[in-house]
């Protein structure tokens, strides 16, 4: 495999608990509330991820365990900022410090023991012979085909149905959406929950897929990188497929730069993803500057229907 | 006699904390008819109307449908009773279409396909075109003009079957054209059965197209009556609750000085690329008011900006004073002599939480009277604060009380205290009488004629086409960004203004 062929499969690889934390993170900011606790909800979805595979060792529990524990911690961010309306961003960073502490406690007894099995795949071996696309694509495990059958079921979900319709009517104009007979508060619940199950399944999947032994802190940030590529991929779920992998792709490349044996100290290569986020966010904010952002318009601000204008 | 009425609010009672915006209000409709709602901003109108839609709550009252006790909990319910209002800042998602905002409540078809889509808007399109109110059924709200966006709004009323549609103050956006248009809608709607419900402060539009009338006045419900039984005169004074005694604006008592404000050629763009301001031409000389009247959002903001230095121009020339103004800089503005009255006053003209002293302080505070090495002059500045409030007769519990407190008209009588006391050459005023009941009104209008009688110049941007008629020395019209015309006070008469805001005349004399 040549260097592009390889830096495609990693960005898969690498990319897709990326797509995942994403693709919960746009559903949960469409519908106006902001998702600042990706990082600790990936290290509790990862935590969880291990600790029950390990104990149970059936793969079906351990995704359900993944599932119950990020729809608690959804309810309980969207109970702080929709029915308390705390301010979203406090709540967020809470979430995050939250999951990064309780992960750490809960992972203490499991560090290093690697996970007694691993994601079936789907082979399909017809596209072996054919270059690049029967590397990329033959051999993919049943979370990353489901990663990518979630993008775009969020695509036709967001723009071609009734209630994708009222998620984004929720997210920019709530008052509007609540005098139309759109239940603001339930929708948000709803979003938040979802969107929250997804981005601990974001941390299972790199778990269980890409590092499959629990290190605190493996996450080493990608949480932070899926807050960021909401934004890059502008609140969009087919962009958020092409920033996703790229993201992957960059996070793969100071790894290689060092096994090709270079003098570059190990601590910057692993900056590189992070410097590459800094600099597209630049050159995107520029090249957007006249756009409109995407932004969902509400985001941020709790709704409350008695306020007076 | 209750089988007369399609439609009975009975005592109803609305308190916002220690508040009592509706005290105990009855109010009533007959099935087929237009009923106008009349009071002054702040007679509660807005407020029973939202509790009508399930905007607001009652805090107690009971609510007829049809000879039925209903409870209206939420919009949900409201709409299920065939009540639709078209609130004033109109409530439509700007990013989705027009089609989509009118589907928006829709409960059936989860897929929404194209063909889908494509039935609708027909569906749309065939209600338009009945009721007369044509909008591109496919652009995004943002992209339509407000008086498109009205339209957008009542059709999605009529689209969810509504019985009952309110229209609150519905003519504020508009053109007088584009109001005429509006009142042969409502007939229209009359027509089909629908009763209208239309809240307005406009004696005009009330005589224009009302058949009954109730009249309100500090929360409480003043009178219902019927159109042939009474005239305008009787309902100004029902409305204010004595005669008005008509402003005396007495005639300029010295000719116009030389040039002041020469804006030439100026473009300016605002958010995301929209040209704003279109070769803007404009002259201010000393010692007169200037009325720029014109539909909202036709450059108004932009132009009050770029003058106050909130905005960056990309093209032109603007001189102040004979030296030519630069760059943009709020406080360069400020140093110039020129004083601003902003559209939304607790926006960007006073802090809400802070107190009297410190917004009335936000102009001059480098000043040598007001503070001294950086430090402010505590004592001497709540003297000066003081004899302010006095001065303009602002009415507040105390000069710390936060401005959040005080009334609109007060707040505006502070915000004019603070702008004219640092002596302006030149008074920028948007909106300046806007949600001011009748004193207050008269009480702004004396100040700015004050100005102009002291050699001053001011700059009236308003939407209220008598008030600019009636305070201008000269009156320009803006449309697209630009002066389309031209008139003195006494040349001036609504129809021909209305010709140019709707930017008829323009194109007409293009033809000729």
């Amino acid at each position: 495999m040549d260097l592009i062929t390889q830096l495609l499969v990693a960005a898969i690889s690498s990319g897709t608990p990326l797509l995942f934390a994403t693709l919960g993170g746009i559903l949960i900011e469409r519908s106006g509330v902001m998702q600042l606790g990706a990082e600790g909800l990936m290290l509790m979805g990862a935590v969880i991820a291990c600790t029950t595979y390990i104990h149970t060792g059936s793969l079906g529990w351990t995704l359900l365990a993944v599932l119950v524990v990020g729809g608690a911690l959804g309810l309980l961010h969207s109970f702080l900022t929709v029915t308390l309306r705390a301010n979203q961003v406090v709540s967020g960073l809470a979430m995050t410090l939250f999951g990064s502490g309780l992960s750490a406690y809960l992972g203490k007894s499991i560090t290093g023991t690697p996970i007694p099995g691993s994601v079936p795949k789907i082979d399909l071996n017809f596209l072996d012979g054919i270059p690049i696309i029967g590397d990329m694509f033959a051999h993919l495990d049943i979370l990353t085909w489901f990663s990518l059958i979630l993008v775009i079921l969020a695509h036709l979900f967001i723009h071609r149905t009734s209630w994708g319709l009222h998620l984004r009517a929720i997210g920019d104009n709530p008052a509007t959406a609540d005098v139309m007979g759109i239940p603001v508060q339930i929708f948000r619940y709803g979003y938040i929950i979802i969107g929250s199950m997804l981005i601990g399944l974001a941390g299972a999947d790199l778990l269980l897929v890409y590092s499959p032994t629990w290190i605190e802190g493996m996450t080493a940030g990608r949480g932070w990188i899926a807050v960021a590529l909401i934004i890059f991929a502008r609140w969009n779920p087919l962009r958020a497929l092409f920033c996703a992998y790229f993201f992957g792709a960059m996070d793969t490349i100071g790894f290689k730069i060092q096994l090709i044996g270079s003098a570059i100290p190990s601590y910057f290569l692993k900056m590189i993803p992070y410097i590459i986020t800094i600099l597209v966010l630049m050159y995107l904010g520029w090249r957007n500057r006249n756009k409109p952002s995407g932004s969902p318009e509400a985001l941020g601000a709790p709704y409350i229907r008695e306020q007076r204008f | 006699m209750r089988e007369t009425f399609s439609l009975e609010m009975k005592q109803i009672v609305k308190q916002f904390g220690s508040v009592i915006a509706n005290d105990h209000v009855d109010f009533n409709c007959k099935p087929g008819e237009v009923h106008a709602l009349l009071g002054e901003n702040g007679a509660g109108k807005s407020t029973i109307m939202c509790m009508l839609s399930g905007v607001y709550r009652p805090t107690s009252g009971e609510i007829y449908i049809h000879g039925e006790k209903v409870k209206i909990r939420s919009p949900k319910d409201a709409t299920k009773l065939g009540v639709g209002m078209v609130f004033q800042n109109f409530r439509l998602v700007q990013t989705l279409t027009a089609a989509e905002n009118i589907v928006l409540g829709e409960k059936s078809s989860f897929w929404r396909g194209p063909r889908w889509m494509k039935n609708k808007t027909e569906e749309i399109d065939s209600i338009a075109k009945r009721f007369g109110l044509a909008f591109p059924v496919d652009r995004p709200i943002w992209q339509l003009s407000v008086g498109e966006q009205q339209r957008v709004e009542i059709v999605k009323t009529l689209y969810r079957g509504a019985e009952f549609i309110i229209l609150d103050e519905p003519t504020s956006v508009l053109t007088p054209g584009e109001a005429d248009q509006l009142f042969l809608t409502l007939e229209q709607m009359k027509s089909e059965g629908k009763t209208v419900i239309l809240t307005t402060h406009k004696m005009k539009e009330v005589m224009a197209a009302a058949d009954r009338i109730s009249v309100m006045r500090k929360g409480r419900m003043i009178h219902t009556i019927d159109k042939s039984d009474t005239n305008e005169k009787d309902l100004a004074r029902l409305m204010v609750g004595s005669d008005i005694a008509p402003v005396e604006i007495q005639g300029r008592t010295r000719p116009r000085g030389e040039l002041l404000l020469n804006v030439e050629n100026l473009d300016v763009y605002a958010e995301h690329g929209r040209k704003a301001l279109n070769n803007l031409n404009l002259k201010v000389y000393k010692g007169e008011i200037v009325g720029v009247a014109g539909v909202a959002g036709n450059g108004q903001s932009e132009l009050a900006e770029v003058l106050n230095g909130l905005c960056t121009w990309k093209k032109g020339k603007i001189t102040f004073n004979g030296v030519e103004i630069k760059t943009a800089s709020v406080r360069g503005a400020i140093e110039a002599g020129i004083s601003h009255v902003p559209e939304n006053r607790m926006k960007s003209g006073l802090a809400g939480s802070l107190g009297v002293v410190d917004n009335l302080l936000f102009k001059s505070y480098r000043s040598e009277h007001r503070s001294k090495y950086g430090f402010l002059k505590i004592k001497s500045n709540r003297e000066w604060s003081q004899k302010l409030v006095e001065q303009f007769d602002v009415k507040t519990p105390g000069i710390d009380a936060p401005v959040r407190q005080l009334s609109g008209g007060n707040q505006q009588k502070l915000l004019f205290a603070r702008e004219i006391d640092r002596k302006p050459e030149l008074m920028v005023a948007v909106h300046p009488t806007q949600g001011l009941d009748v004193g207050a009104t008269a009480g702004v209008h004396q100040l700015l004629n004050g100005l102009r009688d002291e050699g001053k110049s001011v700059l009236l941007i308003s939407e209220d086409l008598e008030e600019v008629m009636q305070l201008s020395d000269r009156i320009l019209i803006i449309y697209n960004g630009s002066i389309v015309g031209e008139m003195r006070q006494e040349e001036a008469n609504r129809e021909r203004i209305g010709l140019y805001m709707a930017g008829i005349r323009e194109k007409e004399e293009e033809a000729v």
